[in-house]
Order: C-alpha cells, then sequence, then structure tokens
C-alpha cells in the first residue's frame, strides 16, 4: 500500500470518525462545531490526495474558516443551554429516521458497482490554482457569475433576517 | 490512487451520518451542521469522479456547491437568529405549528 493510500484511509477514517462524533454529541453544540471543523479538515486532505488542491485549499478557508466560525458564532450568541432539550421525549422518531437512512444507504451500496473506470492520465497541473482558476474564467464564467448574484443575494437576506427591526 | 469503490464509499458513509443527524436531532443549528455534513460528502463523490476522469468540471462543479453552502449557511443561522427572538429556542419541535 502507497502513502497517499494509507492517508486516504486515515483521512477517510478521521472524517467518519468526528462525523458520528458530531452527530451523536447531544450535550455541546460547540463541541459538535468543533468535531464538524474536524471533519472537513480530513475531507480537505482527502480532496488533495485526489488531486483537487485548489478545491482542498478552499475546503480549509470557507468550511473551516468561515462556515463553522459563523456556527460558534451563532452558538455563542444564543448562549444555548443543554436544559432546552429535554432528554427521551419521544424515542421512535429517532429510530424511524436511523431506519430511513439506513435504507438509503442500503439503496445506495449495490449501486457503487466494481465497473468504475481505472483513473485517467493526467495533464500537467491538473486541479491546481492555474487549471481550475482557467476553467472557471473561461468555460464557466457564466456559473460563477449566477454564484456571485447569488452570495449577494444572501448577505441581503441573511442581514435582512437577523435584523431586530425592519425599518 | 487508491479505487474510486472506496471513494464512494466513504461518501455514502458521511450522507447517510448527515441523514441520520438531520432526521434525527432536534437542535436546528446541529441540523444545519447535518446538511453542510451531507453537501460535502456530495462534494467527495464529485471530487473522485473528476480524478478518475480527469475532467476539471466535477471540481468547478464542487466549488459551487462551496459557494450555495455558504449563502445556505448564511440564511439559515439568519433565520435561526430570527426565530430564538421570537420563540426563545433553537428546539425544532417549538416550531411545529405546519406539522399536520
Amino acid at each position: 500500500m502507497t502513502a497517499s493510500a494509507v492517508l486516504f484511509y486515515l483521512f477517510g477514517a478521521l472524517a467518519l470518525g468526528s462525523a458520528i462524533a458530531m452527530v451523536l454529541n447531544v450535550r455541546n453544540t460547540v463541541a459538535a462545531a468543533l468535531s464538524l471543523v474536524v471533519t472537513m479538515i480530513a475531507l480537505a486532505g482527502v480532496f488533495v490526495l485526489l488531486d483537487a488542491f485548489l478545491v482542498g485549499a478552499i475546503q480549509i478557508m470557507v468550511y473551516a474558516g468561515a462556515i463553522v466560525v459563523l456556527f460558534l458564532f451563532v452558538v455563542m450568541l444564543l448562549n444555548l443551554r443543554t436544559d432546552l432539550f429535554p432528554p427521551g421525549r419521544s424515542f421512535l422518531p429517532k429510530v424511524l429516521g436511523v431506519v430511513a437512512a439506513l435504507c438509503l444507504l442500503a439503496l445506495l451500496v449495490p449501486r457503487i458497482g466494481a465497473h468504475l473506470p481505472a483513473p485517467a492520465l493526467l495533464p500537467e497541473g491538473f486541479g491546481g490554482f492555474r487549471t481550475v482558476g482557467l476553467a472557471l474564467f473561461t468555460r464557466y464564467l457564466l456559473p460563477l457569475e449566477v454564484a456571485s448574484l447569488l452570495l449577494l443575494a444572501a448577505i441581503v437576506g441573511a442581514v435582512v433576517l437577523a435584523k431586530r427591526r425592519i425599518d | 490512487m487508491v479505487p474510486l469503490s472506496h471513494v464512494i464509499w466513504l461518501s455514502a458513509a458521511l450522507f447517510t451520518i448527515g441523514v441520520i443527524g438531520a432526521l434525527t436531532r432536534r437542535n436546528l443549528i446541529v441540523i444545519l451542521m447535518s446538511i453542510e455534513l451531507m453537501l460535502n460528502a456530495v462534494n467527495l463523490s464529485l471530487v473522485g469522479f473528476a480524478r478518475v476522469w480527469g475532467d476539471l468540471g466535477g471540481q468547478v462543479f464542487v466549488l459551487m456547491v462551496i459557494a450555495v453552502a455558504a449563502a445556505e449557511v448564511a440564511v439559515g443561522l439568519g433565520i435561526v437568529i430570527s426565530l430564538f427572538r421570537n420563540r426563545d429556542s433553537v428546539n425544532v419541535e417549538d416550531v411545529s405549528l405546519l406539522k399536520w
């Protein structure tokens, strides 16, 4: 097994473990957000191992650096306490939720076939800043502009929603 | 490179964990985090397929998904804040007015 395969399984196990820790952590929302950071950084490592260097860097910057900070900021702003969630009032919905998710997994697993293609030979600089940037600003220019418009709308929407009173 | 099926396995497992979190947890913030986890699982399989076919379109799509996720989190947390202001709670069972 090569070093990159070892690293892939290591990062994959880390991502799975911290994702499970995030879902199972019912006590502390801040700890759940920090588990999410570990998942995001492990996934960034997996992205780099799959030759997606720019995506891995942006994953760390946007997810671990911005989105989870926003989560932590809101958790601390709302001063969440654990007694807001009285335990064990309804057990059946949880069991049904887990069963539904496992049914989804059982639907997905047979479709992970054995006829997947072998990895292609990559051109020079695949997934680097230069190639992805060139693709973004030439062939995928219109989706990029639409994404910027969406982000503008999201900024305005978030400000309006979180405002105390709309004048 | 590891076999593509292992990448898809990891992606499916992460997606299932996200679905379990979104269906079973009652904290609205943790539900948003689980949705982020599902989006990341899909990103992982997109990156895996982009690597296997040597096509940059998958990675560009991942960047679009990240932009949409950032927008979703900003608006979602704005909704959470205004909900907390009105109901003094982020428990989804306290906002079940439209249920049935």
